[in-house]
């Protein structure tokens, strides 16, 4: 998003779409993860977090509802591919609200780098605070997420995956 | 078809087989985890299909959409590679026998080392488009690899047996990679014209990232010919083997005999 962009985005339009969760992770909104990248009155920006995650299409649907019921019919909704969305754009208290819902936070990718391919990341367990957990699939829930489990308090855990 | 719009069948139609492939293992896994990582995996390369196919469709302008030509296109107009089509139970028992793992893990590893390379080269694509799906698919790839290689380890440095049967997955998929490296009319013009990118430059750095993980996996790597004299197949061109049609009837039976339905 360029400051262009910024500077067009409409404070009433990005908190009314700011009400809108996540299907699949209620406690934190679409704006909080970064899927909206921009909101004027012409036109909203979305980006798909995953390319092929099933909850972008009721994201979608959600947006228009919100625009159409507050008089926003005209502004349409257009997906952009670029930049890549990265976890990275999660604020910080969509990462508290994440670790308070029972979901690891992802750590920043400019932190770690890109993914490598042997070494594992181990996230503080968000029930006990540990930080002796364990992965058991690199693949969880859904496409963001991993499953990991606390060997403190033996909780099994998802994990927000950086990307 | 211009040379483009092969291009971009052949990558899209690669993610889609593939991942129906393993959307093949969804309550058929070995464990519960592997179940869900499979279907994981498999979403990921269809998302990537439906950029692909999305894509092909706006350049074709013909008023298809990427559900017509994933839905409504035969086995000899599709670009997959071969690799992709072959079935999870591996090559000697046919299809509709239960799934090889091993199989499924190996090509996988062999895939998805090979989508890495090429995303990354084709972040500078001059189609624009192109070079954005190619960014966003090489962060989830990536993972599919780590996954990969992972199991790959975990067979090869495992038991007799995970190990044997690591092994002959690997020996009987190779020649199959050929096809991915292979220059073709197709790849050689979309180069000149920047957008593609030239699948041999990456057989090197390919085989390398290979060689480092079949060796902490105790595997060996295969007597294989290699893109230059070896055996290559042609799913790229639209000549399949015998099992794509299979791959075809089961995930395009539904919206041939329902058109239009949706959920």
């Amino acid at each position: 998003m360029n400051l262009e962009q910024l500077n067009r985005d409409s404070p009433y339009l990005m908190g009314l779409l700011g009400g809108i969760a996540d299907p699949e992770i209620p406690v934190v909104s679409i704006v909080d993860l970064g899927i909206v990248r921009a909101a004027c009155d012409d036109e909203v920006v979305i980006t798909p977090t995953y390319a092929g995650c099933p909850a972008m299409h009721a994201i979608e649907s959600e947006i228009r509802a919100t625009l159409d019921a507050h008089g926003y019919t005209h502004t349409t909704i257009r997906t952009t591919l670029t930049p890549a969305w990265t976890t990275d754009w999660m604020t910080e208290s969509a990462r508290a609200a994440l670790k308070g819902y029972g979901i690891a936070p992802p750590p920043r990718v400019g932190k770690i780098g890109t993914v490598p391919i042997y070494s594992v990341y181990f996230p503080s367990c968000p029930q006990c605070g540990s930080r002796h957990t364990e992965r058991l699939s690199e693949f969880g829930s859904t496409a963001c997420k991993a499953l990991y489990r606390c060997v403190a308090c033996r909780e099994p855990f998802d994990f927000f995956k950086s990307l | 078809m211009s040379a483009h719009l092969s291009y971009l069948l052949r990558l899209g139609d690669s993610s889609l087989v593939l991942g129906q492939r393993l959307a093949e293992w969804c309550g058929h896994g070995p464990q519960l985890e592997e179940d869900i990582a499979m279907a994981n995996i498999g979403l990921d390369l269809i998302g990537q299909a439906r950029m692909l196919l999305q894509h092909a469709a706006a350049l074709e302008g013909a008023g298809r959409d990427e559900d017509r030509l994933a839905f409504f296109r035969s086995d000899r107009e599709f670009r997959n590679f071969t690799l992709c089509e072959l079935p999870n139970s591996g090559l000697e028992k046919g299809h509709m026998q239960s799934g090889d793992y091993a199989f499924t893990i190996i090509r996988n590893l062999l895939y998805t080392a090979y989508q890495c390379q090429l995303w990354e080269a084709l972040q500078s694509s001059t189609d624009t488009q192109l070079a954005a799906i190619a960014a966003k698919s090489l962060k989830e790839s990536r993972y599919h690899l780590r996954h990969a290689a992972d199991w790959t380890v975990r067979f090869g440095d495992g038991t007799a047996l995970s190990h044997q049967k690591a092994q002959r997955a690997l020996d009987a998929l190779m020649p199959y990679t050929n096809e991915l490296f292979a220059p073709d009319a197709v790849e050689d013009a979309l180069c000149a014209q920047g957008i593609g990118v030239a699948s041999f430059s990456l057989y090197a750095s390919w085989t390398s990232a290979i060689e480092a993980i079949l060796q902490e996996a105790t595997l060996k790597m295969p007597a294989n010919q290699g893109p230059s004299t070896g055996f290559i197949s042609e799913g790229k061109h639209g000549l399949h083997s015998e099992h794509l049609g299979f791959v075809l009837a089961e995930m395009q039976s539904l919206a041939r005999q329902h058109p239009g339905a949706t959920w």
